[in-house]
């Protein structure tokens, strides 16, 4: 099989050191697998996240996308943008759409982009990398590197918000998008229904709401345990980071006993094709997944 | 800033100023007031005024209260609104360019958590192209003066050294971290675009 290509947009979270830096690990091995080559696109910038509206506005926040988007076309022409940050990938392909859509919106970017050097003359598709995998690779050629079935773990699939909304994965409902679930079972788990799959996780307000966010992720965590749940799997850094991170102050604050960890669909995959515990990236679980890395280390 | 002179433009009808000034602002009036943002906002309760009230607030003129609320900073980007609005509103945007607005005026609450940390993420990302976690958490728990700063970093100590330890936070962020090459670029063209983005909406007038 030929190897496919994408113009990579790994974003701020998914950097050596940062928040997901397990994350992007296992999606080296999932690409490996798969015969996926993500090209960095060469100095990419933050694309202003959730809460950039507050001070960015409309088009400081959109041209910061948009430069984005113009040095993906100007250095790998003819290729999809990928993120595998539902935020990264939300602000790309917003700003694509809303300059489509507007030649107002779109001189008065290109005005800005000029300061950097740069002009956006052609469209750019933004893509996430789950619509990669499941449009461009497929399910059965996904299915097929897996040496190790994660059989007998139950999970619940969380999908959070900006994975599923508003864009979401073509074909899947807002409500109860079945993408995830399908994943989970793919590489021989189980997913147990439960119901805070699309549950926001408080996002941004983790930090500025705390007590309001953690209503959310407490909910969220207890839910999977009622539905017999021992990890629960996520798309998003930020739901991963919230739901992980947030359980021992809510352990604290509300003296509940809260320990489930909280892994990326990749990591899964790694360990299913056949990856260790390390290339999993499950040395950077706060909550160790102890059940994966037992598999792993098989 | 420019209150009066945004409502002596629009001749108090404030309808108006939210169609010509806010984010996705001419959708207001297609709201037909069925209330499913309200009931599909994660943190509704916590919202003084609903998406749906403060849509209905604005075709009533009531530019004080809308623009001083706190209610539009309680959104979580989570979009429920968007994708169940039977009109298809872009409610989150209207919500968030409401907020900017409200900042952008002087008229955003005073000292309202989200709009500080909004503004210090912004200002953390321009500096150098690219988000630094570790300065981001630390101006956010000092941004209450320095005795504040240090109770919120000792509360979320544990969970500091737990990230460090999984190596998902670098200690040597602090010395710079990671940056984009041509940040004096980004920087110009954020300005540039505020420059435009102000003589449109009539900020700093």
């Amino acid at each position: 099989m030929a190897k496919k290509h994408y113009a990579f947009y790994p974003g701020c979270s998914s950097q050596k050191g940062a928040s997901a830096d397990n994350f992007i690990r296992s999606i080296d091995v999932v690409c490996e697998k798969l015969d996926i080559q993500l090209n960095e696109i060469p100095d990419w910038n933050c694309c202003g996240a959730s809460i950039g509206y507050g001070e960015g506005g409309e088009l400081p926040r959109l041209v910061l996308s948009a430069r984005n988007l113009a040095l993906t076309a100007q250095n790998f022409a003819g290729q999809d943008m990928v993120s595998v940050c539902p935020a990264c990938w939300l602000a790309s392909r917003e700003t694509a759409e809303r300059l489509h859509e507007s030649a107002q919106l779109l001189a008065e970017t290109n005005e800005a982009l000029k300061e950097a050097g740069l002009e956006l003359k052609s469209e750019v598709k933004a893509r996430h990398f789950v619509e990669v995998l499941i449009e461009d690779i497929g399910w059965e050629a996904m299915e097929k590197p897996v040496v190790k079935p994660l059989q007998g773990l139950k999970m619940a699939g969380y999908v959070g918000c900006q994975t599923n909304r508003p864009f979401g994965i073509a074909g899947e409902s807002f409500e109860n998008p079945q993408y995830l679930d399908k994943m989970i079972e793919m590489v021989g788990a189980e997913a147990v229904p439960y119901d805070q799959k699309v549950t926001c996780c408080g996002g941004a307000l983790a930090f500025s709401e705390p007590d309001k966010a953690q209503k959310q992720i407490r909910d969220i965590v207890e839910s999977a345990l009622d539905h017999g749940a021992e990890m629960i799997v996520t798309p998003c850094q930020l739901c991963q980071a919230n739901v992980e991170i947030y359980q021992s102050e809510i352990n604290k604050k509300q003296s509940t006993n809260f320990n489930v960890p909280v892994v990326y669909y990749s990591q899964l995959m790694t360990v299913a094709y056949g990856g260790s515990a390390e290339q999993a990236g499950l040395d950077g679980q706060l909550i160790r997944a102890e059940k994966l890395e037992q598999i792993a280390g098989e | 800033m420019s209150t009066a002179n945004e409502q002596s433009r629009y001749r108090g009808n404030f309808l108006k100023e939210v169609e010509a000034n806010v984010e996705e602002g001419h959708w207001v009036r297609m709201c037909m007031q069925c209330g499913v943002c309200a009931g599909s906002c994660p943190l509704g309760p916590h919202w003084e005024h609903s998406p749906q009230k403060i849509f209905m607030m604005i075709r009533a003129g009531k530019r004080e209260e809308v623009l001083r609320s706190d209610s539009m900073w309680m959104c979580t980007s989570c979009y429920n609104c968007i994708v169940r609005c039977p009109r298809k509103l872009p409610i989150t945007h209207i919500m968030h360019g409401l907020a900017n607005y409200a900042h952008r005026l002087g008229l955003a609450p005073e000292k309202q958590p989200t709009r500080e940390i909004a503004k210090l993420f912004w200002d953390n990302l321009v500096k150098t192209g690219r988000v630094n976690e570790l300065k981001f958490s630390l101006a956010m728990y000092f941004r209450n003066g320095f005795g504040e700063g240090i109770k919120a970093a000792l509360e979320m100590q544990g969970v500091g050294m737990g990230l460090m330890k999984a190596k998902r936070l670098n200690p040597m962020e602090i010395l710079g971290g990671h940056s984009c090459k041509d940040k004096g670029g980004i920087q110009r063209m954020v300005a540039k675009a505020r420059e435009i983005e102000d003589r449109k909406k009539g900020f700093g007038q």
